[in-house]
C-alpha cells in the first residue's frame, strides 16, 4: 500500500459548511495526522458525514479552507470512502472490484491478482461471481470496503461502516478496519457506536451541532471526558 | 389468388408473398430501433446528466415527442425527401430507407425520452460512488448506460412496439408498394379496405406474434441477466 504522506496531514482551517439558512459545520479546525484511524463521534446530524465528505474531497467549505498534504484542491486519486449506504453495481461482486480498479487506472495486467487479493481480503472470495446486489449488508458493506481499497488509498473514509449490521457482520468489517490500519492506511470514520469507537478509535472527535466539543486520544476521551456534551454523550444520555 | 384461403392456411403454408411483407416490416422497423437506439441513448444519457438553461422545458418536449402523431412525422419526412425538398436529391422517397427515416424519427423520442429518465435515477443512486471514484464524464455514462442495460431493453422494446405496429407514417412516405414497399400494417389497412380479410387477419395474426416473440425474448434475456447481474 502506499505512503500517506502525500494525503497528510488533511487540515481544516475555520471551515463552516451552510445550506442556505442552515449551518451544517461551523467554523472547525481539525488536522488529521497519519497513524492510528481518527473516529469521529456524535449524535445524528451533529455533522459527521459532511466532515468526511470535506476530507475526502467531496464537498467543497462555505467558508475557510482544507488542505491535504499542505495543498488545496487536490483530486481525490490516493483517497477512498465508503459510504453509510453504499451503492453496488449491478455486477458481479469481482466486477464491482474491476470496475474500482480500471477507475483508478489500475494496469489491466493487475485486475485478476488484486481482485482475488482483495475479495480474500475481505472474506468474500468465495461470492465473487455472485450478484453484488444480491449479497447480504454485511457482505456489501465488505464489498464496498474492497473497492474503496482498490483505489490503493493513503486515506481511507468509512461513514458508519457497520450502522444496521448484526454483530457477527460487524465484527468481521471491524478485523478488516483493523487489518487496513495496521496497512499503514490512514482511516477515518464515522459512528454513534461508542463501543465501537472504542474498539478502533486511536483518536477521538466529537462533533455536536456542527462543532468540535471535544478532541483527543481514545483512551484519555473515553476515561477523563473534559466537556459537559461528551460527558452527557458517554454517559448514554440524550445530546440534544 | 390468396383471397380464398383461411388466414391460419397462409400462414402454415407459408405464403412467399406474404412473408416477404414480413421481412421487409421486421427490416424496416428493426433497422429504425437500432438507428433510434445509437440517437437516443446518448442524447438521452447526455440530458439526464447535464445542467443546461432551458433543461426542463427539454425534457418536457422530449416526453411531448413520444406522442408524436405518425402521420405528421409522415408528411414532414415527405415533405424532406420530396424531389423539391432539402434531401430530394438522394431519391429516398418511397424506398425502404425513407420508411427507416420516418420510423427512426418516431422511436428516437420514445427511447431518448425513456433513457434520460432511467439514466437519471441511477445516477443519483451511484452519484456518491462514482464521484468518489473519480470517474470522467465519459466513464460516467458509459457506466451508468451498462448498468441501466436491463431497463434500456424495455426502451428498446417500446421503440420496437411503436415502429412494428406504425402504420400512418410509413404508408405515407413508403407508398405501400407491392413487393417494394408494403409491409404488414400498410398491408392490413390495404387488404381491409378491399375487403381481404383473411390476409388482413394473416397478417395482424404474425404481426402479435413476432411483437409477442421479441418481447418474449427480451424478457428471458433481462431476467437471465439479472441474475447474473443483479
Amino acid at each position: 500500500m502506499r505512503a500517506p504522506s502525500e494525503e497528510l496531514p488533511i487540515v481544516f482551517d475555520g471551515v463552516t459548511v451552510a445550506a442556505g439558512p442552515v449551518t451544517i459545520l461551523d467554523g472547525i479546525s481539525l488536522t488529521l495526522l497519519p497513524g492510528s484511524p481518527t473516529v469521529l463521534i456524535g449524535p445524528n446530524g451533529s455533522g459527521k458525514s459532511t466532515l468526511l465528505r470535506m476530507a475526502m474531497g467531496l464537498l467543497a467549505p462555505t467558508r475557510g479552507r482544507v488542505t491535504w498534504g499542505g495543498r488545496e484542491n487536490v483530486p481525490p486519486l490516493k483517497r477512498a470512502i465508503v459510504f453509510q449506504r453504499p451503492a453496488m453495481l449491478r455486477r458481479s461482486a469481482a466486477a464491482n472490484i474491476r470496475f474500482a480498479l480500471r477507475a483508478a487506472s489500475i494496469a489491466r495486467a493487475e485486475h485478476a491478482r488484486r481482485t482475488s487479493e482483495l475479495l480474500e481480503l475481505v472474506g468474500l472470495a468465495h461470492l465473487a461471481d455472485r450478484a453484488a446486489r444480491r449479497l447480504s449488508g454485511g457482505e456489501q458493506q465488505r464489498l464496498a470496503l474492497a473497492r474503496a481499497l482498490a483505489r490503493d488509498p493513503a486515506v481511507l473514509f468509512l461513514d458508519e461502516p457497520t450502522a444496521s449490521l448484526d454483530p457477527v457482520a460487524t465484527k468481521a468489517v471491524e478485523d478488516i478496519i483493523r487489518a487496513v490500519s495496521e496497512r499503514n492506511i490512514k482511516v477515518v470514520m464515522a459512528t454513534h457506536d461508542l463501543g465501537e469507537a472504542r474498539r478502533l478509535a486511536g483518536d477521538i472527535v466529537m462533533l455536536h451541532r456542527g462543532r468540535i466539543v471535544e478532541t483527543g486520544a481514545s483512551a484519555s476521551f473515553f476515561d477523563r471526558p473534559q466537556t459537559a456534551e461528551a460527558k452527557t454523550f458517554l454517559a448514554g444520555e440524550l445530546l440534544v | 389468388m390468396l383471397q380464398d384461403v383461411t388466414a391460419l392456411q397462409l400462414v402454415l403454408s407459408g405464403d412467399p408473398a406474404l412473408f416477404a411483407i414480413v421481412r421487409l416490416s421486421l427490416y424496416v422497423s428493426f433497422s429504425a430501433v437500432v438507428l433510434a437506439a445509437l440517437i437516443g441513448i446518448p442524447l438521452g444519457a447526455w440530458i439526464a446528466l447535464t445542467k443546461f438553461p432551458g433543461r426542463q422545458g427539454v425534457i418536457v418536449m422530449l416526453n411531448a415527442l413520444m406522442g408524436l402523431p405518425p402521420v405528421v412525422v409522415g408528411l414532414a419526412v415527405y415533405l424532406t425527401l420530396s424531389r423539391s425538398g432539402p434531401l430530394g436529391a438522394f431519391g429516398l422517397l418511397f424506398t425502404p430507407p425513407a420508411m427507416i427515416i420516418a420510423q427512426t424519427v418516431l422511436v428516437t423520442p420514445i427511447i431518448a425520452a425513456l433513457t434520460r429518465q432511467t439514466i437519471e435515477d441511477l445516477w443519483i443512486e451511484y452519484r456518491d460512488e462514482l464521484t468518489a471514484m473519480n470517474l470522467g464524464p465519459l466513464g460516467r455514462v458509459a457506466a451508468l448506460i451498462w448498468d441501466a442495460r436491463f431497463s434500456l431493453v424495455t426502451a428498446l422494446l417500446a421503440g420496437f412496439g411503436r415502429a412494428a405496429a406504425e402504420v400512418g407514417a410509413i404508408i405515407i412516405v413508403g407508398g405501400n408498394i407491392e413487393g417494394f414497399t408494403r409491409t404488414m400494417t400498410t398491408a392490413i389497412a390495404l387488404e381491409t379496405s378491399k375487403g381481404d380479410l383473411p390476409l388482413a387477419v394473416g397478417l395482424g395474426l404474425v404481426l402479435i406474434a413476432i411483437v409477442i416473440a421479441v418481447n418474449a425474448l427480451a424478457w428471458t434475456a433481462r431476467r437471465a441477466g439479472e441474475r447474473l447481474a443483479g
